[in-house]
């Protein structure tokens, strides 16, 4: 294991799938969270490039929303460290990582539910912008702001829904709102926390189009933490597995996913779940 | 533009809202008596109080219970100036000044020690906070005038006998009855600046930076994880209430001509300006206009009606008791409860949400 891991720590090595990639966008070097006695993410290095989309797995309790915690800085590093490019952002806070470049959407819906939704999305432009101390000029005037918020509407399509209050739209639109709200961010690093959860099967593609599209941009970042394998098929060029708060596999998507090792963590606690 | 805040609501809102500007820019001529105008001082000052405690508590999410110790910064800092360096404009800008500067440190410090732990933590400092400084007035007596306070003189543009337009004989011009003195100046100057006041707040509000202050009130952490800095838009925004609430103070304090703590710090202003909050409807600069205007309505007029009352009903058993004025304050409460039963949001936030249904 020790082995693996002083590879893993030499970027391209510890795959084949990243074999012969740029520098790292995003890196965890020895990353680990303990919260008493448990250890939630144990020690895991990995490094993600522009231009991949990598998908996180693993079974329910795993540390793929800690792992994705630690990354955005909603929770501070037991141990180890995080680098954004050559930066150690390990002890930022998450406005600090945002502001270099990380976006990160929630598995549950997260917004600002009193606000409007193009106000939702304005936030986040101006955020980006850097506008957020203006105090005079009324926010509905800085035309240019409004006009990039609403090509994310548009993006989104949720134009027509634009003056509503984010807590009035159906669950949804609440899901494409999130992947608007972090593409206004323009971040270099995409987070999706199970972007498509609790939505219908005819409402997941339109998410899921959205994310295409990023991952069509061979500059940005794509970390995805998903359970429907027919989302990760369609999206992934990476897969990591983590059980355990451990990095458990790490390689080209068929590989992994037919790999031994998988069967038995999705398996073992298919049964757990069950009985 | 298909905007939801454009309705009925809205406009009624709106509507009432020119019609207490109206009253108030017109208050000497409308309402020709002291006690009346003492009463429209009064609302102008508690307006800004009112509105700058809710960028606090109902834009950003922020409880505090200091904001009167920050009214009290100002008040005492104009009125020591007023009483050390004689009634000039120096000691008002000096006064008004130093209130500022006390109130920005201290409410600086506050916030960062303070504005980044739990809301009842930050609550509670800022109690404690308050008692300090009440208890601090009363005891510097040599400076502050104790509990007794302080009387000044005000700057001679304000004072009574000055005569800002004579006639031919040299007696004060009256303009529909109403003498143009300083008395009129000085309330001028209270509205004048409690509008500029309050209009720079309204202003903020519909800023970039109010919609900050809403995003961190709905979801702080969301806040912080598209890339704002929350602990700094909240420490600052404390400051600013600070400042406003500070100017309001040194304002009140020359017109009042008296600062002492019953007038500039005590506890009971404080739940004044939460009840005002509370009516009016948080999260609503329109709900700080019109709780400050009912409450010190109430406040001052409630009495008389209810012996108005008590005598008109002088014939029906029980209804007088019920109705005499010593019991103002039973009604008050009953008045305030079946404002919250019925008007949920503030009368303000309630009416304008009442005309959004669609």
């Amino acid at each position: 294991m020790s082995g693996h891991r002083l590879l893993a720590s030499w970027p391209g090595i510890h795959s084949k799938a990243t074999l012969f990639m740029p520098q790292p966008s995003l890196s965890t070097n020895d990353l680990t969270i303990r919260f008493g006695g448990h250890v939630a993410v144990n020690q895991v290095t990995c490094a993600f490039h522009p231009g991949e989309t990598t998908v996180i797995v693993g079974p329910n309790g795993a540390g793929k929303t800690t792992y994705f915690n630690l990354m955005s800085g909603q929770l501070p590093a037991s141990s180890g460290s995080v680098h954004k490019g050559e930066v150690d952002i390990t002890n930022m806070s998450p406005s600090a990582r945002a502001a270099h470049g990380i976006g990160r959407a929630f598995q549950l819906t997260n917004l600002f539910p009193q606000l409007s939704v193009l106000e939702n999305i304005r936030l986040a432009v101006q955020a980006r912008a850097g506008a957020g101390w203006g105090l005079f000029r009324p926010a509905a005037k800085l035309t240019e702001l409004t006009a990039k918020a609403e090509t994310y509407l548009e993006a989104a399509q949720l134009t027509d829904k634009a003056f509503m209050p984010a807590s009035a739209l159906p669950h949804g639109d609440q899901r494409k709102l999130e992947v608007a709200l972090l593409m206004a961010m323009e971040p270099d690093i995409y987070m999706f926390d199970e972007p498509t959860a609790g939505m219908s099967l005819d409402q997941a593609p339109a998410v899921l189009e959205l994310i295409a599209k990023i991952k069509a941009d061979p500059t940005k970042t794509v970390l995805l933490v998903e359970h429907k394998m027919d989302v990760v098929r369609a999206l992934a060029d990476r897969i990591i597995v983590l059980h355990n708060g451990e990095l458990l596999a790490d390689g080209a998507p068929d590989a992994v996913m037919a790999s031994q090792i998988v069967r038995d963590v999705y398996l073992g606690t298919a049964t757990e779940e069950t009985a | 533009m298909a905007h939801v805040n454009n309705t009925y609501g809205t406009m009624a809102v709106k509507t009432g809202m020119l019609i207490i500007a109206a009253a108030l820019l017109f208050a000497p001529f409308l309402f020709q008596d002291v006690r009346a105008l003492e009463v429209a001082a009064r609302i102008c000052i508690f307006i800004v109080l009112v509105a700058s405690y809710d960028l606090l508590i109902g834009y950003t999410g922020i409880v505090s219970f200091a904001h009167t110790m920050f009214f009290g910064f100002g008040s005492y800092g104009a009125a020591i100036a007023l009483k050390q360096m004689g009634p000039g404009w120096d000691a008002v800008a000096i006064g008004t000044l130093a209130g500022i500067l006390v109130s920005l440190v201290v409410a600086t410090v506050i916030g960062l020690i303070s504005l980044r732990v739990k809301a009842i933590f930050f609550a509670m400092i800022t109690l404690a906070a308050a008692s300090v400084v009440l208890v601090l007035a009363s005891q510097l007596s040599h400076l502050t005038g104790g509990e007794d306070g302080i009387t000044y003189r005000a700057p001679d543009l304000f004072k009574t006998a000055n005569k800002l337009m004579v006639d031919d004989n040299g007696k004060v011009v009256r303009w529909f009855g109403v003498k143009l003195n300083g008395k009129l100046a000085a309330y001028y100057f209270v509205f004048f600046s409690s509008l500029a006041l309050f209009l720079v707040m309204l202003r903020i509000t519909v800023s970039p930076l109010g919609t900050v202050l809403k995003a961190i009130r709905e979801n702080e952490s969301r806040a912080e994880a598209i890339g704002y800095r929350v602990v700094a838009y909240r420490t600052f925004v404390f400051c600013l209430s600070a400042v406003a609430a500070s100017v309001a103070g040194s304002i009140y304090a020359i017109w009042l001509k008296y600062t002492g703590p019953d007038t500039a710090l005590s506890f009971a202003i404080m739940i004044d300006i939460l009840l005002m909050v509370v009516i009016g409807g948080m999260g609503t600069m329109w709900g700080a206009v019109i709780g400050a205007v009912l409450m010190v309505m109430a406040q001052y007029y409630l009495r008389d009606l209810m012996g108005a009352a008590s005598e008109a009903t002088a014939n029906i058993p029980l209804l007088p008791e019920l109705l005499a004025p010593d019991r103002w304050l039973f009604w008050l409460g009953i008045i305030f409860i079946l404002l919250v039963y019925f008007f949920p949001r503030g009368i303000a936030g309630t009416v304008m949400t009442k005309g959004a249904r669609k």
